[in-house]
């Protein structure tokens, strides 16, 4: 992937598959690392599966026997000595607190570092393609932070859909100028 | 300073459009954004349809949606095109300047843009 925020694009769709009715998505930055989080309420995994899924060569598609999503963010992860965990719980044995986590640290001064690009055409992507999930987004900056909380547009919007191109324009422009001002004013 | 309130705004006005617009959508445009879409370019190539689609007033009779991955990896960006009545249209190798042009002469002008499909690549 040329982007981080590609791979956030990517992985996020798990969690939708997974059935998660919210994906909570968060980049964190300090001068020398980048921390991406992405939670979702999901069905989970089983512990064997767990085990399998940075293997390429296991896969929930059906169109062919190889998955590269998690194996490349970890890629990414680790040729900057950073590190990629996942922890799940399954629906069966948690069955009212389930889900998974996709935890990954980049060393952001390494030379192999992925850029992580623009993450708003991302978040819009996925709220275009899921516009009945809820996302929860925040990027958060030594000195400010970036969010979006498509629960709290749903409360507004009421039965407008979320995924019409008026509102997600408005998510676009309310993200980049959060990001070109330094953040939400509190 | 964008703020909860213009959403309300785009709330009002939406209205009565959601309503018009249901049980329409002649068209059907999917996009495939597994990872390989995606690593391919998928992500411009399906904002440029969904901006278009609305530049162009098409939003009533084309709906626009993504899919996982359609199983043809080595022709991503994929788009494909269902219309009720007809074959299904297969654009591969797609970019934002030809997501364009099939919004502009296949979704509102009704012809295919052959050069572009599965069918019209020299493989």
């Amino acid at each position: 992937m040329k982007e981080l925020s590609l791979n956030i694009l990517d992985i996020a769709e798990n969690s939708v598959k997974a059935g998660a009715t919210l994906t909570e998505i968060c980049i964190e930055e300090t001068p020398d690392l980048l921390t991406l989080t992405i939670r979702d309420n999901g069905c989970g995994m089983t512990e064997e599966v767990l085990r399998g899924v940075t293997d390429p060569f296991y896969t929930t598609r059906t169109t062919r026997k190889v998955g590269m999503g998690l194996p490349l963010l970890k890629l990414e992860a680790e040729q900057t000595g950073g590190s990629l965990t996942v922890t799940s719980r399954h629906e069966k044995e948690y069955p009212t607190d389930h889900g998974t986590t996709v935890c990954s640290v980049f060393h952001k001064n390494h030379i192999d570092f992925t850029p992580l690009g623009n993450v708003v055409p991302s978040i819009t992507t996925l709220i275009q393609g899921h516009p009945d999930t809820d996302f929860l987004f925040t990027h958060i900056f030594p000195n400010y932070t970036v969010s979006l909380d498509t629960r709290e547009l749903r409360t507004v919007l009421e039965d407008v859909p979320l995924g019409s191109y008026e509102v997600l324009k408005w998510i676009e422009e309310y993200l980049d100028e959060q990001y070109e001002s330094g953040g939400k004013t509190v | 300073m964008k703020s909860l309130a213009e959403l309300q705004a785009i709330k009002a006005k939406m209205k009565d459009k959601v309503i018009l617009r249901e049980g329409s959508g002649d068209i059907r445009v999917v996009v495939g954004m597994a990872t390989c879409g995606i690593a391919a370019g998928a992500r411009p190539v399906l904002n440029t349809l969904v901006e278009e689609v609305s530049a162009q007033s098409l939003t009533d009779k084309v709906t626009v949606s993504q899919t996982g991955c359609i199983g043809i990896c080595q022709f991503e960006p994929v788009v494909e095109v269902f219309e009720a009545g007809k074959d299904k249209v297969t654009y591969v190798k797609m970019t934002p300047e030809k997501a364009k042009r099939v919004v502009e002469e296949h979704l509102k002008g009704g012809k295919i843009v052959n050069e572009f499909t599965l069918g019209g690549q020299n493989l």
